[in-house]
């Protein structure tokens, strides 16, 4: 938690009013296409992230096998789904994503129990294990995985949502409000559930296992309840991506897909609450929008990920939340020509790299035999001089960043140029 | 500026104006030139990425091809590339980035799982969006069921089912005196499930006598060093190994018997797809056969200039006659139609019989599965005369043993095909 | 399973294993030189191949064979100079996401410079044909290479970390780090060398296999899962147990894959006969061919469960 006081309990509801605004306002404003698949996408990997958060942030268990648990939801969903639509059963498909939640809740109990014995490396090791262990019986047992195509669904089986005529979730729309309001509604959850005394003694666990044990609450029981909450919401995730894209693959448990997890939390900030919500939106734009732009974009969202780790562990949120106290207390103006010079070379730099990136990106596909658009401006590939100006770029905007940085560092006081600050000391 | 240039320069500009008005009405009179982009839905990357790569090649020759003789007089087509990366997940996605760009035509062929999924996704929109309908070419993923109990109006399938092909292959193999024991390996997934069930039970109907000696099935395009299940068809003496096989896995598998010095003869239905004919080379010779629906060296075929111009084009070879053919399909139902609105379209291939490099070629309106003969073919030396164009620059090729004809591999079909009303 | 099957599947999964032990050794090294586990280090196997593609280019399979390594492992010391030192005192779990976020760059990376399809590396001519056959199924010679590589570099890595001094200075810094530094000797410098020789022993790995099989840029995806396997199981910081692990795992994934049984054949075999309609049917029903991808991963779980230390392991959570 940050040291400014709390102001009152209508600050507190502002971002949550703004949230609300913002889920119902989107698919209402642009009502097509590509917005919507945005916005379900954002959604669902709002509550995923904020799920895998509550093992990360919370509990401070690093997983890579999250996706167990988001998948297996995902496929009891659609199983539950398919049986409604064969016997017209009376669950209506706007329940099916609790479905998911409770296969979600029952992979982590099982898996849970093993994993959550041991803590640390070695916990993440097994979750490793566990993950790729689930991913390789996918294809063992098609019955319930569906083998090399999955298992698909069609989310209008269910009738009409409370009655109402046309309202059968086919359309985009519906099916977003309906993500919308279970994002909703688990955030809130999640919310509460880590002001529960549960969610304190976790963080206790996370910050001192030893002395938690020696107050009297069992590590390891409180790791396997926090995995259980967070397979549970973990599976409504889960379960909302199996009635958006009404297909479960093995793809929904692999190793790829608990990494973009990891990645979407991390890059958010796992020491602050909104900070994985945060990183999905980020996340998701890189993934959805980015990937319209350039076909490079996962090599800058791991060169992201991994400056990230390096320079600012805390995440964006973080990063946010130190210019906004220092705004608060005045010290950003005094840095800001400083600053400002600095975001300059930054992005100068940047622009190099970009350009360095494209320009290889488009020889290796030179059979292709298109001219590169950069920003509207037609480059040859085969020509050095666009080679040498994105280098000098790089390098240039990279020394000069890092002059200016020691120089501020010498000139200001320590306080203002210490460390990011992480959720693990 | 003097009276009469001033003059002049009116009388020109009336006089453009005329022709720009007369220039507009004749151009009325015909349709403004419509574009049909067709969306190719196949990997491009990954182990299966260089099948993909030579068949995306084939269908934008095919369409260049189709804007020059245009064989649809007033129409474009385009063809626009999507990696779906062997999944079927990512090929829902993009075939909504697909219907996002107001494309109405998907090509795809590599993968029945993919093929499923689309096929799902596309019945759903259709059902979902009237108006904006998106009609199916598949080019190349050969499960019986998509057009037998799972048939959809919206599909079309371009190539041989398997259990057509291996109806030809099976003939062919009951007359052969030297098989005795056969070893079935196919990839573990539909259609993998499919070919090793048609391959037992046609052997068991026409030649009780052999054995089928192993029976193996492994992950799609995943496995890199097949030498242990190269190892158990030696232990069990196989000396037939018929595979449904295609890409990496046929063609890792065929290196991993020649590294073991397997003398078995394989029969397949893809040892021509790209990769195949590098591993088999010369050690292939007399062993290898294949199943499809046209080679470049059939008697008197006239297909030689599409080999020759894609070669130049693409230093590639051209197997996927299977585009061409759906390509043409489409542009004579386009012109047929009168229209390019793809339930019309639809309804203007159904029936659709035209003669093609290979052979006739029907489109059966029950079950939408297009009968076209089909032929054997045997790897060989290239003499110029059976074998005038080796693959992959091997100095081999395919040899045609067998044309069987179209009733020889037609099958009976239980679709029982759901239409949406005729548009008028 | 006659003699034939069972002498040509151990001389399969040995050579598997042998390549997995030269995967696994540069990792068990780097850990336990430095705790850190290497999540990049299947992306360094990769590089590897490509590096060995991209020289056997220009100059020929066995210069590339030989500079490959050479310039992965300079790349690793400067992972290991600018990136993870650090890291270093941020604790382990800093440094596990450096590596993950790296693992994920490489590959991108590689994406970005050489494409999407795999590329043509292909083992030399003078590799082509046989070593020598067993009854009538003929063992390549590429394998014998490979296995012929494999124990050469090992058998050199044991003797230069037994016998030379500096394989002592890396052994002492190994148990005692504060104790070597106190000695006079640059602790951070033999860290970057030791994980600079680890991700060359990768190098060298990949050069080799990727010729083998398949160079393409998934290719240290599924090996790297296994290499995770064979750490575990031998024990964090063994390398006896690495080797001995590679070798189990590669053996067992040779065999698995010959045995069409499954257990409620097993069962068939002494009366009990499972009804199709028991649920449990499909879990018996499947044969130990159709679980050999998913048999290391079983034997990961168990010995996480039943003996954390693994096989052989000295190093646990620190």
């Amino acid at each position: 938690m940050s040291g400014a006081p709390p102001a009152g309990p209508l600050r507190g509801l502002a971002p949550w009013a703004g949230g609300v605004a913002l889920l119902v306002a989107v698919p209402a404003i642009f009502g097509h296409g590509f917005a919507l698949l945005l916005y379900a996408e954002c959604a669902i990997m709002v509550v995923l992230a904020l799920s895998y958060n509550l093992l990360l942030g919370a509990s401070g268990m690093l997983s890579f096998g999250h996706a167990v648990y988001s998948g297996c939801g995902a496929y009891a969903a659609i199983h539950v789904l398919n049986w409604i639509g064969r016997s017209h059963a009376a669950l209506p498909v706007t329940l099916v994503p609790l479905v998911g939640g409770l296969g979600g809740l029952l992979a982590g109990a099982t898996f849970g129990f093993l994993s959550t014995r041991r803590s640390g490396t070695a916990f993440a090791m097994i979750t490793l294990g566990l993950g790729e262990l689930v991913g390789a019986c996918s294809l063992m047992f098609p019955g319930f995985f569906g083998g090399e195509g999955g298992i698909s669904g069609n989310r209008t089986v269910g009738g009409n949502v409370f009655g109402v005529p046309g309202w059968n979730l086919g359309s985009d729309i519906q099916m977003d409000y309906l993500i919308g309001a279970w994002c909703l509604a688990c955030v809130a959850g999640m919310r509460a559930l880590l002001g529960t005394p549960l969610g304190r003694i976790a963080n206790a666990v996370r910050d001192n296992p030893e002395r938690a044990e020696f107050v009297g609450y069992s590590a390891r029981q409180v790791r396997w309840l926090m995995l259980m909450a967070s397979s549970f919401f973990a599976g409504i995730g889960g379960g909302l991506a199996a009635l958006n894209f009404e297909i479960v693959t093995a793809e929904n448990v692999g190793a790829l897909r608990s990494g973009e997890m990891l990645l979407a939390t991390f890059i958010g900030g796992a020491g602050y609450f909104h900070g994985p919500i945060l990183g999905a939106v980020v996340f998701v734009f890189f993934a959805v929008a980015l990937s319209q732009i350039t076909k490079a974009w996962q090599l800058y969202l791991g060169l992201f990920f991994v400056v990230l780790v390096l320079k600012a562990p805390g995440g964006l949120a973080d990063v946010a939340a130190r210019f906004l106290a220092q705004a608060r207390d005045g010290s950003l103006r005094r840095r800001a020509a400083g600053l400002g010079s600095m975001a300059g070379c930054l992005l100068l730099a940047l622009l190099g790299l970009i350009l360095l990136v494209e320009l290889t990106y488009h020889r290796t596909l030179e059979s292709e035999g298109e001219g590169m658009r950069l920003i509207g401006l037609g480059l040859d590939a085969a020509r050095p001089l666009p080679w040498v100006a994105g280098a000098t770029m790089l390098l240039g905007g990279g020394l000069v960043f890092r002059w200016l940085r020691r120089r501020e560092a010498q000139a200001l006081p320590r306080s203002y140029a210490g460390p990011s600050r992480a959720w693990w000391r | 500026m003097t009276g009469s240039t001033f003059a002049h320069r009116l009388v020109a500009l009336a006089a453009c104006s005329a022709a720009a008005a007369l220039g507009t009405q004749a151009a009325a009179a015909e349709p403004a030139p419509a574009t049909v982009r067709i969306a190719y839905i196949d990997p491009l990357s990954g182990l299966m990425g260089p099948v993909g790569n030579n068949l995306v090649h084939s269908w934008q020759y095919v369409a260049e091809l189709a804007n020059k003789e245009h064989w649809a007089p007033g129409i474009t087509f385009e063809i626009v590339p999507f990696d779906n990366k062997l999944s079927p997940q990512e090929s829902l996605n993009d075939l909504k980035a697909a219907i996002d760009q107001d494309i109405h035509y998907v090509a795809q062929g590599n993968g029945t799982s993919v093929a499923r999924a689309l096929i799902g996704g596309i019945s759903k929109h259709n059902e979902r969006n009237p108006g904006k309908e998106v009609v199916f070419l598949n080019y190349a993923a050969v499960d019986p069921d998509l057009t037998n109990g799972e048939c959809t109006f919206w599909h079309f399938r371009w190539d041989a089912n398997s259990d057509m092909k291996m109806e030809g292959l099976t003939n062919y193999i009951a007359k052969q005196k030297d098989v005795h024991k056969v070893y079935l390996i196919d990839q573990d997934y539909a259609f993998g499930h499919q070919v090793e069930r048609a391959a037992k039970e046609g052997l068991a109907k026409k030649r009780p006598d052999i054995e089928i000696v192993g029976d193996d099935f492994h992950p799609l395009a995943k496995v890199t060093d097949f030498s242990q299940y190269v190892a158990k068809m030696k232990a069990a003496n196989a000396d037939t190994i018929i595979t449904g096989n295609w890409g990496s896995d046929l063609s890792l598998l065929i290196k991993a018997a020649r590294d073991a010095g397997l003398t078995a003869n394989f029969y397949t239905y893809y040892a021509g797809t790209t990769g195949v004919p590098t591993q088999m080379g010369a050690a292939g010779a007399e062993h290898v056969r294949v199943i499809a629906y046209w080679n470049p060296n059939i008697d008197k075929n006239p297909g030689d200039n599409l080999v020759k111009e894609f070669k130049a084009k693409y230093d590639d070879d051209f197997y996927g006659l299977a585009a061409y053919n759906a390509l043409r399909g489409l542009a004579m139902a386009i012109v047929k139609a009168g229209s390019i609105e793809p339930v019309k379209v639809a309804y203007a291939l159904e029936g659709l019989k035209f003669h093609s490099y290979n052979g006739d070629i029907e489109v059966r309106a029950t079950d939408h599965q297009v009968e076209q003969p089909l032929y054997i073919a045997s790897w060989q030396k290239l003499d110029g005369k059976s074998v005038k164009f080796d693959q992959e620059k091997t100095g081999y090729g395919w040899r045609n043993e067998v044309t069987l004809p179209a009733e020889a591999v037609t099958l009976p079909t239980t679709c029982q095909m759901q239409r949406p009303p005729r548009p008028n | 399973m006659n003699l034939e099957l069972a002498l040509i599947s151990a001389l399969n999964g040995a050579s598997y294993g042998l390549l997995l032990f030269m995967l696994s050794a540069g990792l068990t090294l780097i850990f336990s030189m430095m705790g850190v586990l290497n999540f990049a280090h299947a992306s360094f196997y990769m590089l590897g191949a490509y590096g060995g593609y991209q020289i056997s280019r220009w100059v020929g399979f066995w210069p590339g064979l030989l500079l490959s390594p050479l310039f992965i492992g300079l790349i690793g010391c400067g992972v290991e100079r600018y990136g993870l030192r650090a890291l270093h005192a941020r604790g382990p779990v800093a440094e596990l996401l450096f590596t993950f976020g790296l693992s994920y760059v490489i590959v991108e990376l590689v994406q970005v410079i050489w494409g999407r399809p795999p590329v043509p590396y292909r083992l030399p001519a003078e590799l082509d044909g046989t070593l020598f056959t067993v009854y009538t199924v003929d063992f390549p010679k590429a394998r014998g290479f490979v296995m012929l590589v494999a124990a050469l570099i090992l058998g050199s890595l044991g003797a230069v970390l037994r016998y030379s001094r500096i394989g002592m200075v890396i052994q002492a810094a190994l148990s005692h780090p504060r104790t070597a530094e106190t000695l006079g000797h640059d602790v951070p410098r033999i860290h970057m060398l030791v994980f600079g020789g680890g991700t060359a022993l990768a190098a060298l790995a990949g050069s080799i296999g990727g010729a083998l099989t398949v160079t393409e840029p998934n290719m240290g995806i599924t090996i790297g899962a296994i290499l995770f396997v064979v750490i575990v199981v031998g024990g964090m910081g063994s390398l006896a147990g690495a080797f001995i692990a590679s070798l189990a795992i590669g053996e067992i994934d040779a065999f698995a894959k010959v045995i069409d049984r499954s257990p409620a054949d097993l069962l068939g075999a002494v009366g009990l006969h499972v009804d199709p309609s028991n649920p449990l049917r499909a879990v018996l029903d499947v044969t130990v061919s159709q679980a050999a991808p998913v048999l290391p991963f079983l034997l990961l779980v168990v010995v996480l469960m039943v003996r954390p230390r693994g096989l052989m392991g000295k190093r646990e959570d620190h």
